[in-house]
């Protein structure tokens, strides 16, 4: 008769034996990760890494004038500097920011160390500094995907790195095949800045087709994303002199525009061009 | 005077033929340029990140100096039994301090401006441009801190049995305050009493080491501190300095030497 200890220990054996069966099984399963080093390091927590250097960069963008985890009164979906890339509007960043007010002397104090007014990296080409961190963040977690738009926008927008802004994106695409956005950043750099209206075209209506495919049966799908993709194919072809195109486009643009009525505006428009015969040259 | 600068003089000879700083500043020159060769979207001139991971190394750096020079001063005197002599001549235990505070004060400045050039030279040559006074403000901050670092070190000496837990602890409270130091007054706002007052009164008694940290506005490119600021730092420095090393000698004078 076997005695207990000696149970136990056969009882340990066999269940560190079936933990390491599952456990190949399971690092089979999962063997694509294998990839980079910066994976093999540090696991899932790369991406915790990679939201921290992405906001990284929002401070550098505000010339460390920038809020910490402490400051922060509300977690907010964007940073600036995503913001920026959508619209050219000017926030008031300040507000909310611990460092308008302070709590006693010595907050008052360390203030005279510390960057404390709100000042933004945009002139001279000074926006480069923000990139190591946003290859950094590309790095990390290769499935975020506004890491790639972010950083194509401020290269071709800001830089004029328009070839570097398209390997990134097409860096971007290869991790994240099915990413609309990034299609779409990808379209508005051929279309805006190599105005090439064919190669344009291909990834814009790719990028709907994708839009379609993952958003148009969700409950609350993404309508900004299916304006700015929409909006941009209509605007292309109308510059191509597409017009019939152009108006097919609009009129989709208007049932999800929060501004119809200038929609309807470019739809009368296109109407009026298309119907207008054309003038060829003498 | 003499005494003490005879001691100094010492303490700061030993570190030079010690190879804790050829490593270190090895390291952050092995480190920075590493970061530098990455190419990042084929631009040269980005130079901002490169300062801040020369920044931060400087400061690990700085602080590995300050610590591990001052934790093994007196452990070091009392286990080679050098104490004794020493202390049976005319020197005060008072004098003795000092000596080796000024000694490891000095070490870490001379380690600080070895490290400062460096972190010059590599801002330099990319951003072509050298605001001078910018940087003496920060290495005299951070030399200014590090002094409060090398006085409190001396105090754990004395209090710690062992400089190497001496030398962790150390290492973790100024982590700790440069990290959190700042925001302990926000914090306690959110806790109930009595723990807010009590978090109130831990931050208004801390020294607070992160106020000397002007890397931001080094790595980018802010306006000199006022000078006033400087000066009234450099005070606070000396004040907190001053208690801890009254608070050592109060310990180590009645203390036996062995």
């Amino acid at each position: 008769m076997p005695s207990l200890p000696l149970l136990l220990s056969a009882l340990a054996l066999a269940v560190a034996f079936a933990a390491g069966g599952r456990l190949l099984l399971w690092e089979q399963a999962h063997r694509q990760d294998k990839g980079s080093v910066l994976r093999l390091l540090l696991g899932e927590s790369r991406r915790a890494f990679a939201n921290h250097v992405f906001l990284k960069a929002d401070a550098y963008f505000h010339q460390g004038f920038y809020p910490s985890v402490f400051d922060a009164p509300a977690p907010v979906s964007k940073t600036h500097l995503a913001e920026a890339t959508e619209e050219a509007h000017h926030h008031d960043h300040s507000r909310g920011h611990a460092h308008d007010r302070h709590r006693d002397w010595l907050e008052a104090f360390g203030c005279n160390f510390q960057p404390a007014e709100h000042r933004h990296l945009e002139g001279l080409g000074q926006a480069r500094e923000i990139l190591p961190w946003l290859r950094l963040a590309a790095a990390l977690d290769p499935q975020r995907v506004d890491t790639y738009t972010v950083t194509a926008y401020w290269l071709r927008e800001q830089l004029n790195q328009v070839k570097e802004a398209e390997a990134f994106l097409r860096e971007g695409l290869r991790a994240n095949p099915d990413s609309h956005e990034i299609l779409f950043e990808l379209g508005r750099l051929y279309a805006e800045n190599e105005r090439d209206v064919l190669r344009a075209r291909i990834v814009l209506e790719l990028a709907i087709a994708k839009w379609i495919r993952q958003e148009a049966s969700l409950p609350s799908p993404d309508h900004v994303s299916y304006r700015q993709i929409m909006g941009q194919l209509a605007a292309l072809e109308e510059r191509a002199g597409n017009y019939e195109r152009a108006l097919a486009h609009y009129t989709r643009l208007h049932r999800v525009s929060p501004n119809p009525a200038a929609v309807q505006q470019r739809i009368d428009e296109m109407r009026f061009k298309s119907a207008a015969p054309v003038v060829k040259p003498p | 005077m003499n005494t003490i600068w005879a001691l100094a003089k010492v303490v700061v000879l030993e570190m030079v033929r010690r190879k804790d700083f050829y490593v270190l500043f090895i390291l952050t020159v092995l480190l920075t340029g590493t970061a530098g060769s990455v190419n990042l979207f084929n631009d040269r001139s980005i130079v901002r990140y490169l300062k801040e991971i020369c920044l931060l190394l400087i400061w690990l750096s700085g602080l590995v100096i300050a610590i591990t020079c001052t934790a093994r001063q007196i452990p070091a005197e009392r286990e080679q039994r050098t104490i004794f002599p020493l202390l049976a001549k005319p020197v005060t235990r008072g004098q003795f301090l000092l000596g080796k505070f000024l000694g490891c004060w000095l070490a870490t400045g001379l380690a600080l401006a070895v490290f400062y050039l460096f972190f010059g030279l590599i801002s330099a040559t990319r951003e072509q441009h050298w605001p001078v006074l910018n940087y003496l403000q920060a290495a005299w901050l951070h030399w200014m801190m590090l002094g409060v670092v090398v006085a409190f070190t001396l105090l754990g000496s004395i209090v710690f049995a062992a400089p190497s837990s001496n030398g962790t602890i150390c290492f973790v409270v100024s982590v700790g305050i440069l990290l959190l130091g700042r925001h302990l007054n926000k914090v306690a706002l959110d806790l109930a009493q009595p723990w807010q007052s009590l978090l109130y009164g831990v931050y208004f008694v801390i020294p607070h080491l992160e106020l000397f940290d002007v890397r931001d506005l080094i790595i980018h490119n802010w306006e000199l501190i006022r000078w006033e600021m400087v000066a009234l730092a450099t005070l606070y420095a000396a004040a907190y300095a001053a208690f801890f090393l009254f608070g050592a000698w109060w310990v180590f004078r009645r203390r036996p030497l062995n």
